[in-house]
């Protein structure tokens, strides 16, 4: 089953080595996986979507909590969460196929970043499956390149994910 | 220019570090010099607090410190250059991760604004052994020398313990700064749970109270975690049969009647049939895995309850499913477990353990008892592998001895063969089972039990990966004993071609073996060459009468001599080859 596992790591040399290291020395899959450093400059924040059996999600949940640089872990596919994904799309859109590259766009709430006279470089943020829809409606020959940033999630409500 | 009180305290990096080592109370230093270390050498050289010990191969300095280590529970400490002295030192960083040794190895590093480019004697440390430590840090500003030694050894010794990298580039030993050694680490990342869970204490206590075929089942964590003594106090509390993994030899006494001898690959045919065949299974720092529980199919398909203490949550569930998991510290549990048992059975309602249940069992074990599965020819004109240790066991019995082995046959035959009644007696590369390891094995027990014997119980094959230490020995006058088991074969090679690869010898013959007499002589040793049962006693008599040499006995053994009872990589515990 898809899981979304939620990290807090100390923002040091090294630390998503050993995160990136353990998955592949442990043979476990990893389908994206994004970092950034958090509000607070010493913890960096982690969103890995990875997927196995209930044993391999509970080995992959203990294994990152046994790595010293990680400060917490939460599983966010055991409550509600919302995740959110950006993808950047640059398009074919020249002659008439301007005008219907500019509506499937609108249609998917994409943003038209740039463009050029035969170019338009679409941003569109959501779920994993809604940029792949985007992706399925677009005729495959007008993609010239897609960019996505992998999915980040927190829990809804009063899950949050801090150190105290 | 006047200098303030903080000014003059400045030490530079490598001063600091060996005043970190004399303040942890490290007293030897396994290690080997280079470039990248030459500024901590020197001030090794200034101070005798700590001493250095001075190897012939990164390797062995690492085995060394990991020995010392088993064998006092003290956290072992090497020193190694960058480059090739820390590639060397990864084979032995690696075998301490896989038994989870406490150590503490220092490697030096090119300089800061080397790295990256390819320096002489360069390579990646912290990115080579990342997947071997417990943890690693690579230390770039000379503050940071004091705070990162002492997260070393707290990270190494607590917890799960495992080897802990410092990783120091030259010119941050050159720098200075103010020296101030921090009495205690905490870290909001890293929590060891000690205490165990009360109510799955209870559960536990059910379980083991109701079980009619129990076994429990230890393996190195008990020797880890300084448990024995409470290990032995539930086993006899509760008179169930015990067996020990490899790693966990000694964690009860082998000549207690209670005990089942070690599980496993080349376990006892009745603990390994007590295991498969049992309803209730408690294990105690162990990890059930490959090299003792076989196939976890096969395991699986008896139906038991399994209660799992460990102070690791990761080894629980790993490989085999368990009903009551316990993470805690095996000592503090099982502490816990045996007053919840002493007053539980001062209760009068309480379900006892059902006596008639019991007794069946132990009648049961009894007749897999009577199978003898490590009985060998003992009329044998040829010297067999398992007398050797057979007698040394028998004229060592009582004493103050310690025993290493390395890997292989010969391993195995010490493991069933020599009955260890006190934990860290056994030392031995269970995990990664690296040939090599028994010199300088017996080399850091030596130097930590300067008065003690210490046999090193070895083969042809193996002792060659390490012989270089031989001259380490020399220097130290360590009077180590050498039972070389010489069957001109990687036997354990030869053994698993004779089973499963239609006896084609591919390789595994040592072919152009040194005189081992000669070449422990030109060492300044003593050597002597045994081919008779009969001159078995009269070599061990001899040899351990030279309390001040070093003698190395080759034992020239059967060739063909295979080790049983054998469970073949894949199959289940129950499926053993006996002779
Ligand atoms: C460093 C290393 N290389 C290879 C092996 C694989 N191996 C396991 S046992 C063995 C043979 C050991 O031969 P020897 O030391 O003579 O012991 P014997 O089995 O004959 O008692 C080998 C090659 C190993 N365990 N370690």
């Amino acid at each position: 089953m898809r899981h979304i596992i939620s990290l807090l790591l100390e923002n040091e040399a090294g630390a998503l080595s050993r995160v990136s290291g353990l998955f592949s020395a442990r043979g476990y899959n990893i389908e994206s996986l994004t970092v950034a450093p958090t509000e607070d400059p010493s913890l960096s924040r982690m969103t890995i979507v990875t997927s196995g059996s209930d044993d391999v999600i509970e080995q992959i949940n203990k294994q990152l909590n046994k790595l010293v640089d990680v400060v917490k872990v939460v599983d966010l596919s055991e409550g509600t969460h919302i995740e959110r994904e950006l993808m950047l799309v640059k398009v074919r859109a020249a002659g008439k196929d301007r005008e219907e590259m500019k509506r499937i766009s609108d249609i998917f709430r994409g943003r038209i970043l740039d463009v050029t006279d035969k170019t338009y470089t679409i941003e569109l943020t959501g779920t994993g499956a809604k940029l792949d829809a985007f992706i399925e409606a677009l005729d495959k020959g007008a993609i010239l390149e897609t960019v996505r940033t992998g999915a980040s999630g927190v829990g809804r409500g009063d899950r949050i994910l801090k150190v105290q | 220019m006047e200098l303030t009180e903080a000014q003059t305290t400045e030490l530079t990096g490598a001063e600091i570090v060996s005043r970190c080592l004399a303040e942890e109370g490290i007293e030897l230093v396994f290690g080997y010099p280079g470039g990248a270390v030459l500024p901590i050498y020197d001030e090794l050289f200034k101070q005798d607090k700590v001493k250095h010990i001075l190897v012939r191969h990164e390797q062995a300095a690492v085995h060394a410190a990991d020995a010392y280590s088993r064998c006092t529970q003290k956290v072992g400490v090497a020193l190694v250059t960058s480059g090739p002295g820390v590639t060397n030192a990864v084979t032995g960083i690696a075998t301490a991760y896989m038994d989870s040794i406490p150590l503490v190895v220092i490697t030096g590093q090119v300089p800061t604004h080397a790295i990256g480019q390819d320096a002489f004697q360069e390579v990646d440390t912290v990115g080579i052994t990342r997947p071997c430590v417990k943890h690693n840090i690579l230390v770039k500003d000379v503050a940071d020398i004091a705070p990162s030694i002492k997260k070393a050894f707290y990270l190494a010794g607590s917890g799960r313990p495992g080897p802990v990298v410092v990783d120091i580039p030259k010119d941050v030993t050159l720098e200075k700064a103010n020296f101030f050694y921090p009495k205690s680490v905490s870290l909001r990342s890293y929590n060891t749970v000690t205490k165990g869970h009360s109510g799955q204490i209870r559960k536990a206590i059910q379980l083991l109270t109701q079980a009619k075929r129990p076994v429990i089942y230890s393996g190195g964590g008990i020797i880890l975690g300084n448990a024995a003594a409470e290990l032995t106090q539930l086993v006899r509390k509760l008179g169930f049969p015990c067996t020990n993994t490899l790693m966990g030899l000694g964690g009860y006494p082998a000549t207690d009647p209670l005990f089942l001898g070690m599980l496993g690959m080349h376990g006892t045919y009745e603990a390994n049939m007590a295991m498969q065949n049992c309803d209730v299974l408690i294990a105690i720092g162990a990890r059930f895995d490959d090299r003792v529980i076989g196939n976890p199919k096969h395991f699986a398909q008896e139906s038991r309850k399994i209660i799992h203490i460990d102070i690791d949550p990761s080894s629980i569930s790993k490989r085999v499913r368990v009903d009551v998991p316990i993470v805690g510290d095996v000592k503090e549990v099982l502490t816990e477990l045996n007053r919840q048992l002493d007053e539980s059975s001062d209760r009068t309602d309480s379900d006892r353990t059902d006596d008639e249940s019991l007794k069946q069992w132990w009648e049961q074990i009894g007749t897999w008892r009577s199978r003898d599965c490590l009985k060998f020819d003992r009329d044998s004109e040829i010297i067999k592998p398992q007398l050797v240790v057979e007698r040394l066991y028998e004229l060592t019995k009582g004493q103050d001895v310690y025993v290493t082995s390395d890997v292989g046959q010969h391993q195995m035959w010490a493991a069933q063969f020599f009955k260890f009644d006190e934990p860290r007696r056994w030392l031995n590369s269970g995990g990664l089972g690296t040939m090599g390891v028994g010199l300088p094995y017996a080399m850091g027990v030596q130097f930590a039990h300067p008065q003690s014997t210490v046999v090193c119980i070895t083969g042809e094959a193996s002792i060659q990966m390490c012989i270089q230490e031989l001259s380490t020995a020399k220097q130290y006058r360590l009077p180590l004993k050498i039972v070389n088991l010489n069957n001109r074969y990687m036997g354990m090679v030869r053994q698993w071609q004779e089973f499963f690869h239609g006896n084609r010898y591919a390789e595994s013959y040592m072919d152009a073996l040194p005189d081992f007499v000669k070449l422990a002589q030109s060492y300044g040793h003593v050597g002597m060459q045994i081919d008779k049962p009969g001159d078995i006693d009269g070599a061990l008599k001899e040899a351990f009468s030279r309390k001040d040499d070093l003698v190395f006995m080759d034992f020239v053994t059967d060739q063909t001599e295979n080790v049983f009872p054998m469970v073949p990589g894949g199959k289940g515990l129950s499926e053993m080859i006996l002779v």
